[in-house]
């Protein structure tokens, strides 16, 4: 037998289908022993399946080289998937969808009253110094109030079993075709566990999307003109847009082809002539989307986008200037906002997070630096970060007098262990760390994909699920213990 | 359909069928020149001219000899109209279009580029040229034929194939125009062996020979030769049937009316000038109007399709 659960190490983590060493947690006792009874010749045949239907499949992400133009790579993936009961889910979703609730309201006052910052709540010169603020948005609203229709929250687990949100996509999140994807994969691969186990399904999320955008439309029409505008084929998520305008039968477009007319409508140019579109779901930055406007350089977006959106011709999903509600710093404020305008207490917590601004949190993390991550409020990708316990006592004290000449440019958080899950490593199996990124769509109500997209560090002790550092990602299993 | 993703496709038809061509091209001349005697020296310039990339050529070789000629049409990057050019062209075109097309189309379209790309060097030799030519050429055929059966053939599909035929007559044309003009300079010359040899290899660039042999049972002769591959409609690769071909994509699109009458036009002009008569003084303009009235043809569709405002 390949698989051994007695030797799975879980020691003082907490992994995500067994609580101990070869002893599975009850939503996976199924699927442990389904894995425990296969022979090494089966696991390689099943991992051959799985390459092949996503080769077959063509899921790809895309790398851009200049000697070859731009390659295809298949994102790795495991075929082990990753469980989560559906009693736990059922709270997950709801503290999703209340958060998500909570930061739209959020971009709606700060694009208008700003009662937020007015009650003391939010520091007004948090907003000046922030980037996705854009002034162009001031005084708008629109329907519904929904700015960010489209979120992808980054969930981890600790090694207590907490769930926490490590941070909220409020811009152009993507992975959401690796989701559906995935799914298919392991419909081949593993289809007696499908018949075994209760498991949701997922593929509701196309159709939801549509629906969404479709009740956006500014001409109440019984077919909307939906398209989906990607920056091209050179983009990294290019196959992730190619493939939700086709499972939506929307019409992928690229900047160039559309156009904003002298009535403030967007039209597409077509073999037809010009036709009018009514919701763009749109897969390109602010700072490209409109070169009248934000970048004038962009080729990538459509001039003019913006004074269509304002007039109310045409709708934009995300709106844009969303992305204000997903720098570093507001993160800090989201378990305050959640109060604020919902007067609720948090049910999802944020990783508790020091604003280095206050002078309390402020002694805290310059006599607990060694422990903590501290992460700059306005970079991202990374830069200027501080990882405590990876650095040696002349850069916690570096960081320690950088906190002090400007506390408000400083967060800091505990160094958490995050969760694992058992992962093919030739035929056998170690724990490796992963995440999950549920996708919330709001529009008329508010609709949670059932799990996400996991994504795996491939690498040993490793906690980057990045497709570009190494990641993989696996089929994510919400299973219905009593329904079956 | 959009404006955008139906241009690629014309031109992913285009290109397509622009590398195969020149595959058969150098294929005939490299086959032709092993049957001429040295005193005819008709080498590779014709080949050059035939695309006209005369100026670009010779801006980077002193000569047209065989190496230097085979090595700008097959594997120059900096020449457009190369094979490895057009097919890296027609691959960029196929993925953005990839939604579109078949699959499978995809992945043979990208296995040919790189089979090009990593065999280009096979072309020099002579002992190698056939059979990597003829790769290129029948890669192309399993192309055409994975679309022709299993793409729908929807709008899209037309406007690949009006790439395909325009390419077509716009070789066809050249290689009458270029090769006609290195040969007899009238109707009246008798001929000899190796003009025989000559109007055939003008056939078999056009893969025409086999189908004129069995229209036209008679010795080859440049009249017959020019009406076959000008005038005969059941020919794939002649003009007249090009043009009705796109004619007939053209009649399932929206607005055609304009360009139609414009291949009309074209069509009533080859249809009248008794092209097989023409000396060779005539014959050249002719087909200067014949690629005239063709670019006129592609711009009514670029105006009418892809560039409208």
């Amino acid at each position: 037998m390949a698989i051994r659960w007695g030797n799975y190490k879980v020691a003082n983590l907490h992994d995500e289908l067994l609580r101990a060493s070869g002893k599975p947690r009850a939503y996976a006792d199924d699927l442990c022993s389904y894995l425990r009874d296969l022979s090494d010749a089966e696991i390689i045949e099943y991992k051959a399946a799985a390459d092949s239907a996503i080769h077959v499949m063509g899921i790809t992400f895309r790398v851009y080289n200049d000697e070859e133009g731009s390659i295809d790579r298949a994102w790795p993936f495991d075929i082990i998937p990753r469980l989560i009961d559906k009693k736990e889910w059922v709270d997950i979703e709801i503290g999703l969808k209340q958060r998500v609730k909570a930061l739209n309201m959020f971009i709606d006052d700060l694009y208008n009253a700003q009662n937020i910052i007015k009650d003391g709540i939010f520091p007004a010169d948090l907003l000046d110094k922030s980037k996705n603020f854009l002034l162009e948005c001031k005084g708008f609203s629109p329907p519904l109030g929904v700015w960010a229709h489209i979120c992808g929250s980054d969930l981890v687990r600790d090694n207590q079993g907490v769930v926490y949100v490590l941070e909220d996509n409020l811009r152009v999140p993507s992975g959401v075709s690796y989701m559906l994807e995935n799914r298919q994969v392991m419909k081949r691969v593993f289809p007696e566990m499908f018949e075994k186990l209760n498991i949701l399904p997922v593929d509701d999320y196309p159709s939801d999307l549509y629906d969404m955008l479709a009740a956006m439309s500014p001409r109440d029409i019984a077919e909307p003109e939906i398209v989906v505008l990607t920056p091209g084929i050179y983009n990294s998520a290019y196959f992730e847009h190619a493939y939700l305008a086709q499972q939506m039968g929307a019409e992928l477009v690229e900047g160039n082809d559309l156009v904003v007319g002298d009535d403030d409508c967007v039209y597409m140019r077509t073999i037809n002539g010009l036709s009018r579109v009514d919701v763009v779901y749109r897969r390109i930055d602010d700072w490209f989307l409109d070169p009248e406007v934000f970048n004038p350089e962009s080729t990538l977006g459509v001039p003019g986008i913006m004074r269509a959106w304002k007039a109310g011709n045409v709708a934009l999903a995300n709106a844009p200037g969303s992305g204000v509600a997903d720098d570093k710093v507001v993160y800090a404020f989201v378990p305050d906002i959640i109060k604020y305008y919902l007067n609720e207490e948090p049910i999802l917590p944020n990783v508790p997070t020091y604003k280095c601004v206050n002078e309390k949190e402020r002694e805290y993390v310059l006599e607990n630096i060694a422990s903590m991550v501290v992460k700059p409020a306005n970079e991202s990708g990374g830069y200027g970060m501080l990882i405590g316990p990876h650095s040696n006592a002349k850069e916690h004290e570096k960081f320690r007098k950088l906190i002090q000449e400007d506390p408000r440019n400083y967060v800091a958080q505990p160094m958490l262990i995050l969760s694992t899950a058992p992962t093919m490593v030739d035929t056998k199996v170690e724990p490796r760390h992963l995440d999950l990124r549920p996708f919330i769509l709001s529009g008329k109500d508010v609709k949670v994909t059932t799990g996400g997209l996991t994504r795996v560090a491939m690498i040993r002790g490793s906690t980057v699920v990045n497709s570009s550092q190494g990641g993989g990602s696996k089929d994510t299993w919400i299973v219905d213990m009593e329904g079956s | 359909m959009l404006s955008r993703v139906a241009n690629n496709l014309c031109w992913m038809g285009r290109y397509l069928e622009r590398a195969e061509n020149t595959a058969r091209l150098i294929n005939v001349n490299s086959n032709l020149l092993l049957d001429l005697p040295r005193s005819i020296s008709l080498g590779w310039e014709p080949i050059v001219d035939i695309l006209s990339y005369r100026e670009l050529f010779y801006s980077t070789h002193k000569e047209a000899v065989e190496r230097n000629v085979i090595n700008f049409m097959v594997a120059d990057q900096k020449n457009h109209g190369s094979i490895i050019s057009s097919l890296s062209a027609a691959r960029e075109n196929a993925r953005t279009v990839r939604e579109i097309i078949p699959r499978e189309s995809w992945e043979r379209i990208n296995e040919l580029y790189s089979y090009a790309k990593e065999n280009c060097q096979k072309a020099q030799a002579r002992r190698s040229r056939y059979g990597f030519l003829s790769e290129i050429i029948q890669s192309n055929q399993t192309i055409t034929g994975i679309l022709a059966g299993t793409m729908t053939h929807d709008e899209g599909y037309e406007f690949l194939r009006i790439g395909r035929n325009l390419e077509r007559a716009d070789m066809t044309t050249r290689i009458i125009d270029v090769r006609s003009a290195s040969l007899l300079q009238d109707t009246e010359t008798s001929q000899s062996a190796f003009e025989n040899i000559q109007w055939m290899s003008v056939l078999k660039s056009l893969t025409a020979y086999q189908m004129y042999r069995r229209e036209v049972r008679l010795r080859i002769r440049r009249p017959d030769v020019l009406k076959f591959l000008l005038l005969e409609d059941r020919f794939p690769r002649s003009l007249l049937h090009a043009l009705r071909q796109v004619e007939h994509c053209l009649k399932t699109l929206p607005n055609h009316e304009e360009i139609i009458m414009q291949i009309r036009v074209v069509e009533t002009q080859l249809l009248d000038a008794n092209p097989q008569s023409l000396i060779q003084e005539k014959l050249h303009e002719f087909i200067d109007d014949m690629q005239l009235g063709l670019n006129t043809i592609f711009d009514k569709i670029n105006q009418t399709y892809f560039f409208h405002t």
